[in-house]
């Protein structure tokens, strides 16, 4: 049953062969005897999961279903779930209850999909590895040895080792794509504003976007349909009719114009990686695709432009997080200064502390041109840079990360060399644009994706491609040997 | 050595919208702690902004009416600092890009001198919190109520030379924020406080001296105070060869001094950039015509229509517009008593404005409503009563006793029309004082005047304010050839 798609089990439940109580219970159940291999849950939500599919089982048999009535999903432990604790991975909202739904939350509730609980991340979702979480490490269900990547990692991993069917996630430089490609699973990056940031606990306000992680396209353009669309409550959200997702996931592929930049395959690129990435750009060519090698010549300025724009916006949106309303408080505070102090450091693990140094850093009088005002010109270059490549070509393919995956600690005392684990994902939220990774192959046992980018609203075409790319191929069907039963 | 004093002032206006400027709670003032704080207030985790448009209306409006350059695309900054009564640890304000740009207000001293001074630009932001240190046993409450409140920055160029430039300008600006409905400017609930700037020069220097900023003035009086106390002090630096220091200071009004706050508060580098949850606000030309077309009157045009249309005299007009409501009590006034506009403005700037003066109430807290007193006009108007006897009516409202009319039934105050009455009361009072009918039988013309004075004076007392002093004094006439 876990092994089946979102799609699969919606026509299960609609024509009654399952229960949305005994899918949900069945999840559960994996849940509570393999995550502790995995430790992709920091919350399991077993009384809210039951109860809803109840709700769903009566919709269903009421005959008002919808598509989603009834599936059970993960959220990652950003957005934040009423009366259910969401941490963002840190000790300091270790304590924190939400007092309220975030829009993506709301809008799946609505959709009658069934929160199994709140997926492991790094904190803040500062990461690549998911090694930063203030609840332990994420392990790769691939290999147990290995990082599932990050910072949506828990998500990843749990729909990787069929523990949820799918979850969601945020991406922000990469934190969606990454993961899903390490765990050899789907996850899209959708166009920035297309779903609402309402709940979502924000990093990098101007490049934090949620996304579906899922095992195939044809899913991911199914969550799309629920949590994508306009929100008063995000000004950011884009005031535009929401599109069917899953409209276009048909059309052929005959005529395509994929541009394949020389700047995404030179070296830094592992060639086990490289060698699954062409074969599956071969794989596409196939389909009626027609490659062509282009080039973006700022790829290298994105990882230097992020590193001061998120730092930047993190250390001012993380500065609600002072102990003073909610969240870790230190024991004893002397005065005003010692309570801030000691919160903040008490509460905040290391990444998250570097980051906010950098961004005030960055921000400070005296550096604010020198860095954030450069960094902001580098980024319309960038983005820039893409629109011209996508006057010529339809989609950008390339690998999704440049390895297909680095060991527990390997990196963990190396910022810099994990900062460049996102290199070909980062320039996409600079931009905006949406991206995904698919499941292409595998190198050395460890699954390997291949990123799909497009120019901003062509979600349908880029799941069209994925899809056609699934159909092809069966990579989006392996499942680590451990997680298969 | 002569030293010239200039100032500019930063003057925050409460906007009276109904919603703070970035969330649904409401504005009301003085409502149980907490109880108007969404969780955006709170700066809840994950929350966003949504800008008010009416705050951007009231905003807009302001510049409007000062002749400001309106910027079309306007931005939203974030200012970083950490403080208890600040939840999201920065305070969501402009900079580069303000919603008003330069604009301009005439005002005008107590020697009927117009000045014009500039304003640099005036721009959208949220109030913070406020921390209660009462009350609390040794520790902080915080009251998120006002967390979010919209408010307006005016800055002003540094054009003021003297306190009472910088009063007036005060007192321009808050007339002018009730005159467009942008802001109740209730001083006492902290709907408009002042930031001051001030440096001395040698007269004469074109460059300016070092400055000082005294935070959070909330009354004229503490405004004057505080610049004549700064102005004091910097002066007597300056003269024992000291220099100025640039910094931040408090006005304390139980000391009557400013004193510099903590240096390490000033330290502050408040780390500003573009805030991404907002978008630039893009106003059109036909938006901003149509605030135009929408201008309620002004200030300045009160003042023009109550001298040509009341034929009121400037000073008096001017006392009458000074306020809003000062000046919709005075046309209530002439329109429910039918009495003279100038009969009406003497009753209004003399009784009323002094009683009110008197017991330190303000227009707004009036006693005796526009209608009421009105009512009491009327009776002035249809000779009901004298003048004198008004002015015990006016009293006894004043103390709550009721309307004009029951006022004058109750106290029996109504004219004396009955001219036998009055004779005898004129025959009892020459009768009664021989000697002074035989020194103003006596009397030069020109001082005959005097005791004609002396004898309506006695006459109007005998019939308690009753008598028509017009009548009285024929009837004298006849009777003291």
């Amino acid at each position: 049953m876990h092994n089946k798609t979102l799609v699969e089990l919606s026509q299960q439940l609609l024509s009654g062969s399952v229960s949305s109580v005994e899918l949900t219970q069945h999840f559960l159940d994996r849940i509570n005897t393999l995550d502790p291999q995995l430790n992709s849950f920091i919350s399991v939500t077993d009384e809210l999961a039951l109860a809803q599919a109840k709700q769903a089982d009566a919709i269903i048999a009421a005959g008002t279903a919808g598509p989603l009535t009834g599936i059970p999903i993960a959220h990652k432990d950003i957005f934040c779930t009423k009366g259910v604790r969401t941490s963002a991975g840190s000790k300091m909202l270790d304590n924190f209850i939400s007092p309220y739904d975030a829009t993506v939350v709301e809008k799946l509730n609505a959709a009658g999909t069934v929160t199994l609980g709140k997926t492991n991340m790094d904190e803040f979702a500062m990461g690549s590895s998911n090694e930063t979480s203030f609840y332990g490490a994420v392990k790769n269900p691939w290999n147990t040895d290995y990082v599932p990547g990050g910072s949506s990692g828990g998500s990843a991993a749990s729909v990787a080792a069929r523990l949820a069917p799918a979850a969601t996630g945020t991406d922000t430089g990469g934190s969606i794509r990454q993961p899903a490609s390490l765990c050899g699973i789907t996850g899209l990056k959708p166009t920035y504003g297309s779903i609402s940031r309402w709940g979502m606990i924000a990093f990098a306000s101007s490049l934090d976007q949620a996304g579906p992680m899922t095992q195939t396209a044809e899913d991911a353009a199914l969550l799309m349909n629920a949590m994508g669309g306009f929100d008063r409550k995000d000004s950011t959200s884009l005031d535009r009719a929401t599109p069917d997702y899953t409209s276009d996931l048909n059309n052929s592929l005959e005529g395509l114009k994929v541009g394949l930049p020389k700047e995404f395959f030179k070296e830094g690129l592992d060639s086990g990686v490289q060698q699954v990435v062409e074969t599956a750009i071969k794989e596409i060519e196939k389909l009626g695709a027609s490659v062509k090698e282009i080039s973006l010549t700022t790829t290298e300025l994105a990882v230097p432009a992020y590193y001061v724009i998120a730092p930047a916006e993190a250390s001012s949106n993380l500065s609600r997080f002072d102990g003073v309303r909610y969240g870790y408080r230190c024991e004893d505070p002397k005065n005003l200064d010692d309570l801030y102090e000691r919160s903040r450091s008490e509460g905040f693990g290391d990444e998250v502390q570097r980051r906010i140094l950098i961004g005030a850093y960055a921000l400070s009088a005296g550096y604010y041109d020198a860095y954030y005002v450069k960094a902001q010109k580098t980024r319309r270059l960038i983005k820039n840079d893409f629109d011209n490549a996508f006057s010529d070509v339809d989609i950008i393919m390339g690998p999704t990360a440049p390895s297909a995956g680095f060991t527990l600690g390997e990196k963990a005392d190396d910022p810099v060399s994990m900062y460049l684990s996102d290199i070909y994902t980062i320039a996409v939220n600079l931009a905006g644009l949406p991206a995904l990774s698919v499941p292409a192959g595998f190198s050395a046992g460890l699954p390997v994706g291949l990123q799909m980018i497009g120019s901003h609203f062509s979600e349908n075409r880029l799941l069209n491609v994925a899809h056609q790319f699934q159909q092809a191929t069966d990579w989006h069907k392996h499942t680590p040997d451990a997680f298969t039963k | 050595m002569a030293w010239e004093t200039v100032i500019g002032l930063e003057i925050h206006v409460q906007l009276s919208t109904q919603s703070k400027i970035f969330s649904g709670s409401a504005t009301t003032f003085g409502a149980e702690p907490n109880t108007q704080a969404s969780l955006v207030d709170l700066g809840m985790p994950g929350v966003l902004p949504v800008l008010n448009a009416d705050a951007v209306k009231k905003a807009i409006t302001f510049g409007v009416a000062i002749d400001a350059n309106i910027n079309q695309k306007s931005d939203f900054a974030r200012k970083n600092y950490f403080y208890p009564d600040l939840p999201k640890g920065y305070q969501i304000s402009q900079l580069d890009l303000p919603i008003v740009g330069e604009g301009h207000l005439d005002i005008t001293l107590e020697d009927g001198t117009v000045k014009r001074v500039g304003v640099t630009r005036a721009h959208l932001e949220e109030d913070a919190g406020k921390s209660l240190h009462e009350d609390y046993h040794g520790m902080t409450g915080i009251d998120l109520n006002r967390a979010g409140t919209p408010l307006l920055e005016i800055v002003s160029e540094p054009d003021m030379r003297s306190a009472e430039e910088a009063i007036a300008y005060v007192k321009t600006i808050h007339s002018l924020i009730q005159y467009l409905g942008i802001s109740d400017g209730n001083m006492a609930e902290g709907s408009m406080r002042c930031d001051i700037n001030i440096s001395l020069r040698p007269t004469g220097q074109e460059e300016y001296g070092t400055r000082t900023e005294t935070k959070n003035v909330n009354s004229f009086r503490f405004i004057e105070k505080a610049i004549r106390g700064e102005v004091i002090r910097q002066m007597d630096e300056l003269e024992a060869g000291n220099k100025i220091n640039q910094e931040t200071r408090l006005y304390d009004s139980n000391k009557d001094e400013t004193r510099p706050m903590r240096s390490k508060e000033e330290a502050n580098d408040y780390r500003y950039f573009p805030d991404p949850d907002l978008l630039p606000v893009i106003t059109t030309d036909e938006f901003i015509q149509g605030i135009k077309d929408a201008l309620p009157e002004l200030p300045w045009q009160k003042l023009e229509r109550f001298q040509t249309e009341y034929e009121l005299k400037e000073y008096d007009a001017r006392v009458l517009t000074a306020s809003k409501t000062l000046a919709n009590y005075f046309e209530t006034v002439v329109t429910t008593s039918g009495a003279k506009a100038k009969l009406a403005a003497n009753w209004v700037t003399s009784e009323l404005l002094g009683a009110l003066n008197k017991s330190n109430t303000d227009i707004q807290q009036s006693p005796v409503s526009a209608e009421e007193f009105g009512g009491l006009l009327k009776r002035i108007a249809d000779e009901t009563i004298t003048g004198k006897s008004a002015k015990t009516v006016f009293e006894a409202m004043l103390n709550g006793e009721g309307g004009a009319d029951e006022i004058i039934k109750a106290k029996d105050l109504e004219q004396e029309k009955d001219s036998g009455a009055i004779e005898a009361l004129v025959d009892e009072v020459i009768a009664a004082n021989p000697d002074q009918v035989a020194k103003f039988l006596e009397a030069e013309d020109s001082k005959k005047k005097r005791f004609i004075g002396f004898f309506v004076g006695q006459i109007m007392k005998a019939s308690k304010g009753k008598a028509n002093p017009q009548q009285v004094n024929q009837l004298l006439a006849q009777k003291l050839k």
